[in-house]
């Protein structure tokens, strides 16, 4: 009976903390390392409670607009990691495309922001999620810091970019 | 002098207040119900064509598509069998490329031709020449679907959005959105999910 008490309880601390989620799959290639998510897996990191801002991009290497704005979204994660801005690049890449496109593309052009990759197919069921007014064309862009949250479905210049995040900063 | 400067002063302020647009903007183009306008576009074959030339139609199945697009390349077999499927009960499938060539040159109107030949493209593929008609439908990406209903006051949007809830693996589909629309069309019942939203390629206007 302890026991089990025991192993119950246990179970309940292990439950009740605020886990990351688990990625469907760890696309792994030298030293570039990229977890794909469903978006319940990808939510996580749209909801977080800290004092950093989020800059979450959705992208895709096959995406003309989205690969010509990269750069400025590194640029802002060098210059503003002591302000505590964070950039996370989410790829919806095709799955079966992942270790052909994404992973050589990650490589090549040396990102050093998060690269994470969503893997959910019924988007209808999650592109509201990410904000209302989404059409669910990319790119796409969510800027956030707690509470105070903004949606942008729009390519960005370097200035752009920084005066937006400095609304939420 | 002074009313010159109240006039000024009123057309500035005027111009400010509208220049801060509300965050919850209403979009742009057709809302399912609103008539859809016809149009007069290039097909491959170098032939104008109207929706107004299918006079035996009960509608269309406008689907805004090209050829560069991973999302509408993953669709292009689909869109062939809804034509398949529908032309004969009276809904042809109407693609339309709304890019503009000279900003993605993958979309030309040549490369258009190689596309419908190597898919086997039942439907015309018209290009939207000028860009003006996707801006009135309301297209933001491609594939982009408008299903409309040919009626005494007009085509009227009866469905818009995406093909099905799976784009990477046809046999994991559990809701075809377009089809249940058509069907529903078909025995003049009310389309039950009338407006979805699919990940797709934005358009190069």
């Amino acid at each position: 009976m302890k026991r089990i008490i025991t192993l119950l309880s246990m179970l309940l601390i292990i439950s009740c903390k605020e886990e990351e989620p688990k990625p469907l799959q760890i696309y792994k290639a030298e030293e570039v390392s990229i977890k794909s998510y469903d978006f319940s897996g990808l939510d996580y990191l749209l909801k977080k409670e800290n004092d950093t801002t989020y800059v979450v991009n959705f992208w895709a290497t096959w995406c003309v607009p989205c690969v010509e704005e990269l750069p400025n979204f590194e640029k802002l994660n060098a210059a503003y990691k002591d302000k505590k801005v964070k950039v996370v690049l989410v790829s919806i890449d095709f799955p079966k495309m992942v270790e052909s496109k994404l992973l050589p593309f990650v490589k090549k052009h040396n990102l050093k922001s998060e690269v994470v990759h969503l893997n959910d197919p019924d988007a209808n069921s999650w592109i509201n999620k990410v904000d209302s007014s989404w059409s669910g064309a990319i790119p796409a862009t969510v800027i956030y810091r707690k509470d105070k949250r903004n949606f942008y479905e729009k390519s960005f210049t370097f200035e752009e970019l920084e005066k937006e995040v400095n609304k939420i900063l | 002098m002074k009313t010159t400067i109240k006039i000024f002063a009123f057309i500035l302020l005027a111009g400010l207040a509208s220049a801060f647009t509300y965050k919850t903007t209403v979009a742009a183009g057709y809302k399912v119900g609103d008539i859809a306008t016809d149009f007069s576009l290039k097909n491959i074959d170098n032939k104008k064509v109207s929706l107004k030339d299918f006079k035996n139609a009960k509608g269309y199945i406008v689907i805004f598509t090209c050829n560069h697009c991973p999302y509408a390349q993953a669709y292009e077999d689909r869109i062939v069998a809804l034509d398949k499927k529908y032309k004969k009960m009276g809904y042809p499938v109407i693609a339309i490329n709304p890019n503009n060539p000279e900003k993605q040159k993958d979309d030309s109107f040549e490369l258009m031709k190689v596309k419908a030949k190597e898919k086997g493209f039942t439907f015309p593929y018209l290009l939207d020449e000028g860009q003006k008609i996707y801006p009135q439908y309301g297209a933001t990406k491609t594939p982009h679907v408008y299903i409309l209903q040919k009626t005494s006051n007009g085509n009227v949007v009866k469905y818009i959005g995406a093909i099905d809830d799976n784009y990477s693996d046809e046999k994991a589909i559990k809701t075809k959105y377009a089809e249940n629309a058509l069907d529903a069309l078909l025995k003049n019942k009310e389309v039950s999910v009338k407006e979805t939203k699919a990940i797709g390629c934005s358009i190069k206007a």
